[in-house]
């Protein structure tokens, strides 16, 4: 159970997650970080199964290291989703994983892909994943607009995540945000207590 | 409107709090309480002993509903307005009457609920959240319920079967107020709380062999033996549990759902029999904490309540616990490039 969410503005993408991770209905940790750095730019949500998402996030990583160093230049953030599309698709059987791969790369600039359950891949104007997405739905279809600024595009994915963890068992705890750029990564929590929308 | 006493370390001795305004008064029982219990059946009351009843009713109407209820009894109906539903159930045939025959799940859910004797009584809490499977759908119910004026009730489970009950054992306190030899304080036969949690037994066990449980764990609290009488020197405070199947114990710390695995432990660490008002508040407030950081189904709005003999039950409104989120573990990210992935 999770709540994944990412929001590309111009110039970058913010991604953000809960930090819950559950057995059944016990937490199994409360301080979880569900956004995996894949490159220096591109970055996954992970959701579903916490080890299928962990051993996909490191072969992604690896092979995505292995071409930066072949071309010579950083991969671009529609490559890493294709490698990740095509680890979860040839696998789907084993797999319980859905993932939300987003960064920057100097030719779409910010941008995001879904990869749910079942190893498809798509590009989208914001990608929301996880149980608590079911829940916000409605606010995103009603707040969100291309082409947001990087701080109403920050403000959104905190907001919309309140509101999933307030309504998910499965969610809670922390938001953890990371907003990518050109120029790098920022990284930022809010307190479980300090939540646009009150648990 | 009662101040509940603030939260204090149990640690520390804490100076003795204002005692609140006092809501209700515990009403008395002089008699023993044996005769109303017997008149009082767990088992359904079919419709044609309601009908032998009411002998005096206009004869046209009392031979329509003899047909009537002959007709339904004979039928059997899948759907009955009778307590645990139809009292015979034949072999199903459609869907809907198979629903009837087997235990059914709970929907609408309450988690823990947790209680403790303490200096002046006993006092329970439990947070206001009822969950729809893993949705936090109802943020303000109400999950400890007064049943007379020394008996406190708090239930996990299916909310459903805690509203039934609940009406049952006040229809129950309703008709011994009503029945009672005199409406003066000292007369009147009211349930103290080991008889609602001997009553409560039979009621549960009663569902529970018809396959068709009542789905609780049930709390009750208050005194073991009603407030005026000879036996009211002995009369201590009084803790038990019921679960859907009939099981009973009492103890001086009860959890209830998750709070036996998480909170019983450090209950069972801290509990004194001289707790004070706010040191018994601020224990169970260290426990719901902990439940709300590592039960997926809890919530961080909380209600107290307490039996004593002064003031007999008062129940707090619900009120949000405070949280600690700045430890090392959550300000550290994990999922760096150099990071193991994310755990």
């Amino acid at each position: 159970g999770t709540t994944i969410l990412a929001i590309p503005f111009p110039g970058g993408v913010v991604m953000g997650a809960d930090s819950r991770v559950s057995t059944g209905t016990y937490v199994a940790n409360r301080t979880s970080d569900k956004i995996a750095q894949l490159h220096d730019t591109i970055w996954c949500c992970r959701s579903g199964s916490a080890s299928d998402t962990q051993a996909l996030t490191d072969y992604v990583k690896h092979y995505l290291g292995q071409l930066a160093v072949e071309t010579g230049r950083s991969p671009t953030v529609k490559v890493a989703a294709h490698l990740m599309r095509k680890l979860c698709y040839e696998n789907k059987d084993n797999l319980l994983a859905g993932v939300i791969v987003g960064g920057w790369d100097a030719v779409d600039g910010g941008s995001v892909y879904n990869i749910p359950l079942g190893g498809s891949c798509i590009k989208m104007p914001f990608a929301v994943g996880g149980s608590g997405s079911t829940f916000i739905y409605g606010l995103l279809d009603s707040e969100f607009r291309p082409g947001m600024s990087r701080e109403e595009a920050h403000d959104l994915v905190k907001l919309a995540i309140s509101h999933a963890m307030a309504r998910d068992g499965s969610s809670g705890g922390i938001i953890r945000t990371v907003v990518v750029t050109e120029e790098g990564n920022a990284r930022e929590y809010v307190p479980g207590d300090q939540l646009p929308f009150g648990p | 409107q009662w101040q509940i006493a603030p939260p204090v370390t149990f640690q520390q001795q804490q100076s003795r709090t204002p005692a609140p305004t006092p809501q209700a008064t515990i009403s008395s029982s002089a008699h023993n309480s044996s005769a109303s219990t017997t008149q009082r059946s767990p088992l359904i009351v079919s419709t044609n002993s309601a009908v032998s009843s009411y002998p005096y009713l206009n004869p046209l109407l009392f031979l329509g509903f003899v047909l009537f209820s002959a007709a339904v009894s004979v039928m059997s109906a899948p759907i009955s307005l009778a307590p645990g539903g139809s009292a015979s159930r034949v072999s199903a045939k459609s869907g809907l009457e198979a629903a009837t025959e087997r235990t059914r799940q709970p929907i609408v859910t309450g988690t823990s609920v947790l209680g403790i004797k303490y200096k002046d009584g006993v006092m329970l809490a439990a947070d206001t959240l009822c969950s729809y499977g893993s949705m936090a759908k109802y943020k303000d119910a109400r999950r400890l319920a007064k049943v007379n004026d020394a008996t406190l009730l708090g239930a996990g489970g299916e909310y459903s079967d805690f509203q039934s009950i609940t009406d049952l054992l006040r229809r129950n306190a309703l008709e011994d107020k009503c029945t009672a030899d005199s409406l003066y304080e000292e007369d009147v036969n009211e349930e103290c709380a080991k008889e609602v949690w001997n009553y409560l037994r039979a009621v549960m066990y009663n569902r529970r062999n018809k396959m068709n449980p009542l789905w609780n764990d049930l709390v009750v609290a208050g005194f073991s033996q009603p407030a005026f009488g000879e036996a009211s020197e002995e009369n201590k405070p009084f803790l038990g549990l019921v679960d859907k199947i009939g099981t009973t114990y009492e103890d001086d710390v009860i959890a209830t759902g998750f709070g036996s695995y998480l909170a019983i432990p450090i209950l069972r660490e801290k509990h004194r029999p001289d707790l004070e008002e706010g040191e018994a508040r601020a224990l169970l407030e260290d426990c719901m904490r902990v439940l709300f950081y590592r039960d997926c189904r809890a919530l961080n709005r909380i209600q107290i309540a307490k039996v004593t003999k002064e003031d007999g039950v008062l129940i707090s409104d619900p009120y949000e616990i405070e949280t600690s989120w700045d430890s090392a573990s959550f300000v550290e990210p994990k999922g760096q490039l150099e990071g193991d992935g994310g755990w």
